[in-house]
């Protein structure tokens, strides 16, 4: 073991310390739990937990203004496009709506993908997860007509969680009965569920009257979620998400670290054999923690139909249950740090909107620069040896590391 | 048994199951079958007097041959009895090496069945089918080819994707500016790229290797749709290739529905039918090969054995990537020649689960990615034959299938045993 990984405690260091002491368990595993590590035992690396993603987000944003460069974008118009992207994010009340608008759908796959990484599971169906409970949403919003809207909604919201969650918990019980990973399966959930949007959105029990494109009916006023700050100005767009954004981050720190279950799903994804030992049916916590990520992917959906879209339409996911896996792995799978790099990426989003308005950017570049975040967040090592000055305690352990 | 219960987040498809896995893989791989025989024998069903025309020979062909007629009815009773008996065979005895034999002669007996159906009282070209299940195989099978390098050294390529993503762009890029020739070495080379930055952050920085290559799709997702907005939209010319035309190779292009379909190919279809074949030699016949896969298998021995664990990752990862590259080039060189974000749509995915049903060979992989690209191909014929299934629903099929092969072949389909760890010499 080198010397830095006992002072200097490192998530990736760590990651090896673990590695030498249990020769024949997996690595990587090790690896995405140590990746993980930090945000459970915090003790001596506060520090890098706040400095690492601050420099990632520098050195992205960096990045970003050099990949501008090269497609000749002139100098000024990147000075004026990164002005956009702080003013759309939270340069007005307005820009500060969008942000959380735009992290809610975020922020609530993101737990759900933060949870499954705590139990051992790479959950990349979010997408399909989305897609499936946000039409589940759409259909239950305009074919029940009649009931209030305390009903409605919470009906609506419900089905689009529960469908969500059912799809992947086909996953789940794949993996818990026959062993197929969950990577392979997420991923061919994801391509069935955009075909199945495509055909269910000219069925005509779905599709508005009068189309001949894919487009759903509305939403009915009953199961739109309410605009919280209309009576300032009406085009203000967050809405109720943002209480079930935070209610869901409370609930599942509270499944995460204050349940029986929550238990069950750390202990199965840090040490399978330790919650085999313990009587933990790790079949049952498998299903259980996918039907539970892919539920929240589901409510995200069902929060973006009712609550910006107000109807559903090919694609209307937008890419969102992918930046969720990043949004996850940014907030080391820990609510609060989900709910955090939820809100960045959000302003990201809102940003970026405002950037392509104002200097002419393609909103392209906020996608560069949300992978290349995570790049450097994944890579600790990376970003120590590139800016070694600002973990000048022992910079030269570190240095020599790789 | 101690090792066999536990859960490895990074193990594509082989990861160890919990329950009892025989058993559930026999009863799904069995319920599979019974449903597909029930689906041939009532949703598949045509009159008993009508037949299904095969073309075989185009009119201008050298060597004519007669046309293949069926009888529809009588073919797909005799697909839906052979599908049944597989079914219930899997049901009452089943298990071992029957289970992923029986999922495999199925699909192909229900991809068979479906297509006598549809052409049923029609007349279908089969060469010109088979043709284009040629060409849609290509950047199937290099994805899974590009996987399979990968994997062997024990590194899991999810980024095969975006390096697909990477390459199509590339291609279209520089066979724009230079030609079609210098937009494949650009694209071999930008796809090498990528497959270098994933080495660098797996194997140098040890970065969780789902992790990096989900992030590497994302970044090229970005780069490529950012470039493409941006510059692209404004200067029309330099997303403007020429496409690389079919030629013919004498004598063999001529023989009946196998010259067309094998030696009346594009550039594509040739490079990826060569590097199948090296590469099989490469890793099953040489010296290196069997170096490349100990590292995947146990890299500390091979270490021990002088083998150098971290060039061999760097240069088969490398050389994964430029083959996903010369793939990717595919959609834009040996098509239209014109690049659209996001245009490979989940074939790098769809080359990764070839991978695994072709069960880390390449020329598994080569069959593999040729159901595929039927099913593609039939998807395309769909529209032409008037079928009433939804066009949707057959380019479901292939995914669907994947999730029951590996449910179904998990433990039959072994990834090398190193697969997803870092390498520390320590």
């Amino acid at each position: 073991m080198t010397r830095s990984s006992d002072t200097h405690g490192s998530p990736r260091n760590d990651g090896n310390q673990h590695n030498g002491s249990s020769h024949d368990r997996g690595n990587a595993g090790d690896s995405l739990r140590a990746l993980l590590a930090p945000t459970i035992d915090t003790r001596g690396n506060l520090r890098e937990i706040i400095l690492i993603p601050l420099a990632a987000v520098f050195m992205a944003l960096l990045i970003g203004a050099l990949i501008m460069m090269a497609t000749s974008v002139e100098p000024h118009i990147i000075l004026r496009s990164f002005v956009a992207m702080a003013d759309g994010s939270v340069g007005s009340l307005n820009a500060i709506s969008e942000t959380l608008t735009a992290s809610i759908p975020l922020v609530l796959a993101g737990l759900g993908i933060g949870l499954a990484f705590r139990a051992g599971l790479f959950n990349i169906g979010a997408e399909g997860q989305m897609v499936v409970g946000g039409l589940m949403a759409a259909v239950v919003s305009f074919s029940v007509t009649g009931l209030p809207m305390a009903l409605h909604l919470p009906l609506v919201l419900v089905s689009g969680l529960l469908v969500g969650g059912l799809y992947a918990a086909i996953a789940g019980f794949l993996r818990a009965a026959t062993g197929a990973h969950e990577v392979i399966s997420t991923i061919m959930l994801n391509l069935i569920s955009i075909r199945l949007l495509d055909y269910l959105l000219r069925q005509p029990f779905i599709q508005k009257e009068g189309r001949s494109d894919p487009i759903s009916k509305a939403v009915l006023e009953t199961a739109e979620l309410p605009r919280l700050l209309s009576f300032i100005d009406p085009n203000l767009r967050l809405h109720f998400g943002l209480f079930l954004m935070l209610g869901a981050v409370i609930l599942i720190y509270w499944l995460l670290y204050r349940s029986k279950l929550g238990f069950a799903f750390r202990i199965s994804g840090e040490n399978p054999d330790a919650a085999r030992y313990a009587g933990i049916r790790a079949g049952l916590t498998i299903v259980i923690a996918m039907a539970i990520a892919g539920g929240l992917a589901g409510l995200a959906g069902a929060a973006q139909v009712t609550g910006v879209l107000g109807r559903a339409t090919p694609g209307f996911t937008a890419g969102i249950g992918f930046d969720a896996i990043a949004v996850a792995l940014l907030g080391r799978s820990h609510p609060v740090g989900i709910l955090l790099a939820g809100v960045l990426f959000g302003a990201l989003e809102a940003g970026g909107r405002q950037m392509q308005v104002d200097a002419g950017v393609s909103i392209d570049m906020i996608s560069i620069i949300q992978a290349l975040i995570i790049i450097f967040v994944a890579a600790p090592l990376l970003v120590k040896r590139i800016m070694p000055f600002l973990f000048a305690d022992r910079p030269k352990e570190d240095a020599d590391h790789g | 048994m101690a090792d066999q219960t536990q859960m490895d987040p990074a193990r594509l498809a082989a990861s160890q199951p919990v329950a009892n896995v025989t058993d559930w893989r026999r009863i799904i791989s069995g319920f599979t079958l019974v449903m597909l025989a029930a689906i041939v024998l009532f949703l598949l069903d045509a009159p008993w007097d009508s037949v299904s025309t095969f073309r075989i020979s185009r009119p201008r062909d050298t060597w004519a041959v007669g046309n293949l007629v069926v009888p529809s009815q009588l073919i797909n009773t005799l697909a839906a009895i052979i599908l049944a008996f597989l079914g219930t065979r899997l049901f009452l005895r089943g298990g071992g090496r029957w289970t992923g034999l029986s999922l495999g002669v199925g699909l192909i007996i229900l991809a068979m069945a479906f297509l006598v159906w549809a052409t049923a009282g029609k007349a279908i070209s089969l060469t010109g089918m088979l043709q284009a299940t040629v060409v849609r195989a290509v950047p199937i099978a290099l994805a899974a080819l590009g996987g399979i390098l990968c994997e062997r050294v024990a590194v899991i390529n999810i980024a095969i994707e975006g390096m697909l993503l990477a390459g199509a762009f590339a291609g279209a890029l520089f066979g724009s500016l230079m030609g079609g020739w210098a937009g494949i070495i650009c694209a071999m080379l930008t796809g090498g790229v990528f497959g270098l930055l994933l080495a660098v952050l797996v194997i140098t920085y040890r970065v969780d290797q789902i992790i990096a290559g989900v992030v590497i799709n994302l970044f090229v997702l970005g780069l490529t749709s950012y470039v493409s907005s941006q510059v692209f939209a404004e200067f029309r010319w330099l997303n403007k290739a020429t496409p690389f035309r079919a030629f013919k190779i004498p004598v063999l292009g001529d023989i009946p529905l196998i010259g067309p379909v094998l030696f009346n190919q594009n550039l594509f279809v040739y490079g990826a039918l060569i590097m199948v074949t090296l590469s099989t030699y490469y890793l099953f016949y040489t010296r290196m090969g069997l170096r490349a896969r100990a590292v995947g298998e146990h890299p500390r021995a091979a270490d021990t054995l002088g083998i150098d664990v971290i060039k061999t990752r760097y240069a088969h990862v490398i050389a994964a990537g430029m083959v996903a590259g010369f793939g990717g080039a595919w959609f834009t060189l040996g098509s239209v020649g014109r690049f659209d974000e996001n245009m490979t749509f989940g074939r790098g995915f769809i080359g990764l689960a070839a991978m695994i049903f072709g069960r880390w060979h390449p020329l598994g992989a080569l069959a593999a990615a040729l159901v595929f690209g039927f099913a593609d191909s039939l998807q395309q014929k769909l529209s032409i034959l008037n079928t009433p299934i939804p066009s949707e629903f057959l380019s479901m099929a292939p995914y669907i299938a994947t999730i029951v092969v590996v449910a179904g072949l998990v433990g039959r389909a072994r990834p090398p045993a190193a697969i997803g760890k870092a390498y520390t010499k320590d």
